[in-house]
């Protein structure tokens, strides 16, 4: 009897740790993401200001397309298939035996061929673009219908969609609802089987924008990527489709008059018959803030949130970029550079410049406009919180938070019963929210890593009560090892540590600010504060919410002794210039691919020199032209004249800090150099 | 006067600690949590309570009328109490170990999921059904189909809360 007492005290502890273990890996994960989508907002801001500042020649205005020029300019006719190609051969108008092709081929890792698959977003952008803003579902039709979550490119979970709920059909019918692509490795797989089965089956699938269908987050978050690595000679041309196809992708469905599904969400403005009433191709880029509305726009009676995942903003996030302040300095780097003739048309401005008119005549931004683009992307951007009220969703930089009283209030005005939207990863694949009125679905399980999350989908039958079912796409744990199982379950350590290291990365790359923050609490220069210090300066530069003292164990080393922090600044020679441009590496994997007009994977050291300083300008950091150019030839590894993008991004990977400790004893004089990395902080044993 | 400032600022850190173990559950920002939750923040903070002890802690943090939630301000004193006097203290492995060889009576260094379900789930403060299940996916040997039980405690016994 005292044996199973304490057997069972034992286990519950432990388990009661994992389960701690695992909301803090969720917490790291869902802050650095929405951290990021945050960033990627300043991004669009630098573009905006780019593109404002910019006047092509007019002969290089030639990607302003009327229709019919889109149609010659995607003719796939000149495209020929080698006999050498093994893969599936679509006829149009697709018939059955086509789209099972295709799946079987997809299943097997077979690429399309580039004509196909021009030939097939032709033919899906021909269909988009006579749809209503809104999709019209009944269940009077079929049985039931099946409603989707964001795939984000995992292919393993549509198919396990399929293979649990069948596939769509007239009587199968599904709707998807956003965000296909992105982040995961099969976004383009995933796109053909849904265009293609929405070709055969028009009342079978139905699509809902997400914000991710953009191609500027495609080029931030992975998508343009794949494409381009796919498809090495159309990829271009076949990017330029999906964007018009993205544009023209349906902004909601209703079910039954009694089930509203969206993307993101809504906000106390929104307003269904605006929505259905817009023209929505018209704004390529929702996230675009160059014109974002004042946050105003947003009634806020209850009290403001307090965000559980907070922003990495250092201050306010510019929701506009201040124009009359630019430097001649950026203004005349700008005019220099024509090539970004092809930045500044390709990217439909929010200005909603007409394809009818002519291209140099913009159009004043009208009232109308703003509430039209405001619906827009409150649509694709919302998410939902537990207080009243309606206030600017600043982690995301784009939408609102609501609350449960504008549920009621649009759900009310509207005549519905429920709001099915994603947009956000839940751990069990679903939740339901606001008094059960709003439920939010997400179809990729291991979205963050693999057993983050499962995925799930919802049924609905003519009773309209949704069904959900959840899945995991995953190694069932008969393959793996009593010690690995022990190591996956234990506190689940894998996803813990690549959690952890996207949380050092965080700390690497502020680490000067930290420092500082640091030396504000030893005023002696003792090189030692407190855990208490420690964890409030931490919060204080990273604004991640997180509990750090239960995290500290894992982000330094122990070191017996007194209760105190032991830290050193490790001055390397351009160690600013690399924490500030590895803070910055994603963004500037972004700026270099646009740079890299011809997607070749080169850019020569003077676009590499250009993109910095408008960077660095932007951000107002300051960095000589020398550390640059110095910099430069360093990664130059051929010494050819020219980097390649992969190398350099390469070059910000951060090496397991493990391998790195600094071992000090005592002060900030003995010390190893190991490296850019340097862990730069020790502690020591607390009490208890 | 130096114990005092010393003691001073143990007790904040042990608060602090307690303020991070809470605020992890409270999911509506307003220092709340459910009482079911209390049992894994506890844990969470070290220490190792029977269920019997758990029920005891509940019913000193509850409302006068209980809501299903336990807020901050009454979760706080009891909790750096128990911090502080160090109750519910951890097992030492080779306590545990014994606890495993007392159900293996013929010293096989293993044992089968049945037994072990058995005595679990009908002994002592009884294991769900779930927490059965959970405990046997971590445990057991896919190719043997029994528990090596000493393995089993090796391996989870890393303390690294602290």
């Amino acid at each position: 009897m005292r044996a199973a007492l304490l057997i069972q005290r034992w286990y519950r502890q432990y388990a009661a740790r994992l389960e701690i273990r695992r909301r803090c890996t969720w917490s790291i994960f869902q802050s650095i993401e929405y951290a990021g989508e945050q960033d990627q907002i300043k991004l669009y801001n630098f573009f905006g200001y780019l593109m404002d500042h910019f006047t092509p020649a007019s002969s290089e205005r030639d990607e302003v397309f009327h229709d019919t020029e889109w149609e010659r300019y995607f003719c796939y006719k000149d495209i020929e298939v080698p006999d050498t190609y093994s893969g599936p051969h679509l006829t149009f108008p697709l018939c059955t035996h086509n789209v099972t092709e295709l799946l079987e081929a997809i299943k097997h890792k077979q690429l399309l061929h580039s004509r196909y698959v021009l030939q097939l977003l032709g033919e899906t952008w021909k269909l988009l673009r006579v749809l209503p803003n809104i999709n019209v579902v009944s269940t009077c039709q079929s049985k039931e219908i099946t409603i989707c979550g964001d795939l984000h490119g995992h292919l393993e979970d549509l198919l396990l969609v399929f293979y649990k709920n069948g596939l769509p059909s007239t009587e199968t019918p599904y709707v998807f609802n956003g965000d296909f692509v992105d982040r995961g490795k099969d976004s383009m797989e995933i796109l053909l089987i849904l265009f293609s089965f929405q070709l055969l089956y028009p009342s079978g699938v139905h699509l809902n924008r997400g914000n991710h269908e953009d191609h500027i987050v495609n080029l931030r978050y992975g998508f343009t990527k794949e494409v381009l690595g796919k498809y090495k000679v159309h990829g271009k041309r076949i990017l330029k489709l999906l964007q018009k196809i993205f544009s023209q992708l349906p902004l909601a469905t209703v079910i039954d008059r009694k089930v509203l599904v969206l993307h993101g969400g809504i906000s106390d403005t929104t307003d269904l018959r605006l929505i259905a009433r817009l023209e929505r191709h018209r704004v390529s880029c929702s996230c675009n803030h160059a014109q974002a509305p004042n946050p105003q726009h947003y009634s806020s009676p209850g009290t403001p949130r307090s965000l559980r995942v907070r922003s990495l903003a250092r201050g306010t996030l510019p929701l506009c970029l201040p124009r009359a302040n630019s430097t001649r300095t950026v203004e005349e780097e700008l005019q220099e550079r024509r090539r970004w003739a092809g930045l500044g048309a390709s990217c439909d401005r929010v200005r909603y410049l007409s394809s009818n008119r002519d291209p140099d005549q913009d159009r004043e931004v009208t009232e109308t406009d703003m509430d039209e683009w405001k619906q827009l992307v409150d649509v694709l951007w919302s998410d939902p919180m537990p207080q009243d009220g309606c206030v600017p969703n600043k982690v995301r930089g784009g939408g609102c938070y609501w609350g449960p009283d504008v549920t009621r209030d649009v759900l009310q005005r509207h005549k519905l019963q429920l709001l099915i939207r994603s947009h956000e990863c839940k751990q069990d694949g679903y939740e339901f929210c606001h008094d059960r009125r709003v439920l939010t679905i997400f179809s990729a399980s291991n979205y963050y890593e693999v057993d983050s999350n499962r995925g799930a989908y919802v049924q609905l039958g003519p009773d309209l009560n949704p069904h959900l079912i959840q899945y995991q796409a995953s190694r069932s744990s008969r393959d793996l090892t009593l010690r690995q199982r022990l190591v996956n379950n234990n506190c689940t350590n894998k996803k813990k540590r690549s959690a952890l290291q996207a949380l050092r990365e965080q700390l690497f790359a502020h680490k000067s600010e930290l420092i500082n923050a640091f030396q504000e609490f030893d005023p002696e220069h003792t090189g030692m504060i407190s855990m208490r210090h420690w964890a409030v300066a931490t919060e204080t530069v990273l604004h991640l919410g997180l509990p750090w003292r239960m995290l500290r164990s894992q982000l330094l080393v122990s070191q017996g002794g007194l209760n105190s922090l032991l830290f050193l600044s490790h001055q390397l020679a351009h160690t600013g210039l690399l924490e500030t441009m590895y803070r910055h590496h994603s963004n500037l994997e972004t700026i270099f691919r646009i740079i890299d007009m011809d997607h070749s994977g080169l850019i020569s050291f003077e676009e590499f020199r250009q993109t910095w300083r408008l960077l660095s300008a932007h951000l107002q950091t300051e960095i000589s032209d020398e550390a640059i150019s110095g910099l430069a030839s360093s990664i130059d590894f051929n010494k050819d004249g020219s980097i390649d993008i992969n190398e350099f991004m390469e070059a910000f990977r951060l090496v397991s800090p493990e391998t790195d400790l600094i071992k000090c004893v005592n002060g900030t004089d003995k010390c190893t150099r190991h490296g850019a990395h340097d862990i730069v902080f020790t502690s020591s044993h607390d009490l208890h | 006067m130096a114990d005092d400032k010393e003691a001073a600022a143990f007790v904040s850190e042990v608060h602090k600690r307690i303020s991070n173990a809470f605020d992890v559950f409270d999911h509506e920002f307003n220092h709340t949590v459910d009482v079911r939750e209390i049992g894994t923040i506890i844990r969470s903070l070290g220490c190792f309570p029977t269920e019997a002890e758990l029920h005891d802690i509940i019913a000193e943090v509850e409302e006068e009328e209980p809501t299903g939630y336990i807020r901050f301000e009454k979760f706080l004193p009891t909790m750096t109490k128990v911090l502080m006097e160090h109750k519910f203290r951890p097992i030492p492995d080779d306590l545990l170990l014994q606890a495993f060889e007392v159900l293996d009576q013929q010293k096989r260094g293993y044992l089968e999921p049945e037994e072990l379900s058995k005595y679990l789930m009908q002994e002592g403060e009884t294991f769900t059904q779930e927490e059965m299940e959970e405990m046997l996916s971590a445990a057991l040997d896919p190719d043997k189909n029994v528990i090596f039980y000493k393995d089993f405690v090796g391996m989870m016994t890393i303390d690294d809360t602290q």
